[in-house]
């Protein structure tokens, strides 16, 4: 069965992507610095983000750095 | 006795070491709980910090900045990052968001605070250390936040923790120094530089840790909820050059009876005679 879109968790709340996206799309493009992404619970270096898909039921989550004690 | 010429600047801000990076501040601070990002910065500047903490959470892709990020700012200012793992209750957590926050930040340095329930926010030692364990074997140069226990202090510097951080009192408590005795404990046997993280609330609480001999204070919420976060952190800068001046000199004995100071030699002595009339 082929698809049009995945269906992943995106900092907990579920969205429908497109086939094909991958992680650097989720990622605003002026967030450079300062962000890091997991994938299942695993690390997606910046470097692997336009070659990382986000695939059906993936768990991704997307972190900065916050006021924090 | 050493030759310390009286006229000298007020040391006490000689640079030391901690995980790698030379600082002059002794003083570490969070940045939770200030009215405002400006006050936040200002406080942050008066304290003379160099070493800030940052928690890590999930933020909305969909919402652009809607100007410098924190990061942008704190960075901005020469500020050193140190992430936290605030918030995890288990060791699994903990290395989790350790690793997000030295992909985010780019250091192998974190604050490990694995906590073992929201009322008391004290740590559950029992997962910190595991969480350790696996930190330091993945690189991380660990800054443990964990109880005044003396024997934990030293199994997390067994492990390879590159500071111990007992607490003084319950994160945000602001109760001050519970068990001076324990920190000293601690510090006496420490290989590690030792930091006073939680429980300081105010300038005074600071300088008893310093007085103590311990290397450096984390707070926050003393100066974010003081009346005046700016001047209080100013406050706390004096404190701890004065808290760690004093540990420098070494404190007189306590004695249980008075001693006077004047001496008694010479001293003139009214002839007995009736009361005042």
């Amino acid at each position: 069965m082929t698809t049009d879109t995945v269906t992943a968790h995106v900092n907990g709340e579920a969205r429908a992507l497109p086939s094909g996206t991958t992680v650097a799309d989720l990622v605003p493009a002026e967030w450079k610095q300062g962000v890091a992404v997991a994938r299942n619970d695993e690390i997606v270096p910046r470097a692997t983000w336009a070659t990382t898909p986000v695939a059906d039921g993936d768990a991704i989550e997307i972190v900065r750095p916050v006021q924090g004690g | 006795m050493t030759n310390i010429d009286p006229r000298a600047p007020l040391p006490g801000e000689e640079p030391w070491e901690l995980a790698g990076l030379t600082l002059t501040s002794r003083l570490l601070l969070g940045t939770s709980r200030y009215p405002s990002t400006q006050v936040l910065l200002d406080a942050l500047d008066a304290s003379g910090t160099q070493f800030v903490t940052v928690a890590l959470r999930r933020v909305d892709p969909n919402i652009g900045d809607d100007g410098e990020s924190l990061y942008d700012l704190l960075t901005a200012r020469g500020l050193h990052l140190l992430p936290n793992t605030a918030g995890c209750f288990t060791a699994k957590e903990a290395v989790l968001i350790a690793e997000l926050g030295r992909e985010a930040l780019g250091t192998s340095r974190v604050k490990l605070e694995v906590i073992a329930d929201e009322e008391t926010l004290l740590p559950d030692v029992e997962e910190l250390l595991v969480a350790a364990r696996e930190l330091v074997s993945r690189g991380f140069q660990v800054l443990p936040y964990t109880t005044d226990d003396p024997i934990i202090a030293r199994r997390l510097e067994e492990i390879g923790c590159v500071a111990v951080m007992p607490l003084g009192a319950p994160i945000g408590s602001g109760l001050g120094i519970r068990n001076p005795h324990n920190i000293q404990m601690i510090k006496e046997r420490a290989g590690v530089p030792v930091i006073v993280d939680a429980g300081v609330g105010t300038a005074s609480d600071a300088a008893v840790a310093f007085e103590l001999g311990v290397d450096a204070v984390l707070m926050n919420t003393a100066v974010a909820q003081a009346r005046q976060p700016v001047r209080m952190a100013r406050a706390m800068r004096a404190a701890a050059i004065a808290g760690r001046e004093a540990f420098l000199a070494g404190r007189m004995p306590k004695r249980f009876w008075g001693e006077a100071s004047s001496p008694m030699d010479g001293r003139i002595s009214a002839a007995q005679q009736a009361a005042w009339p």
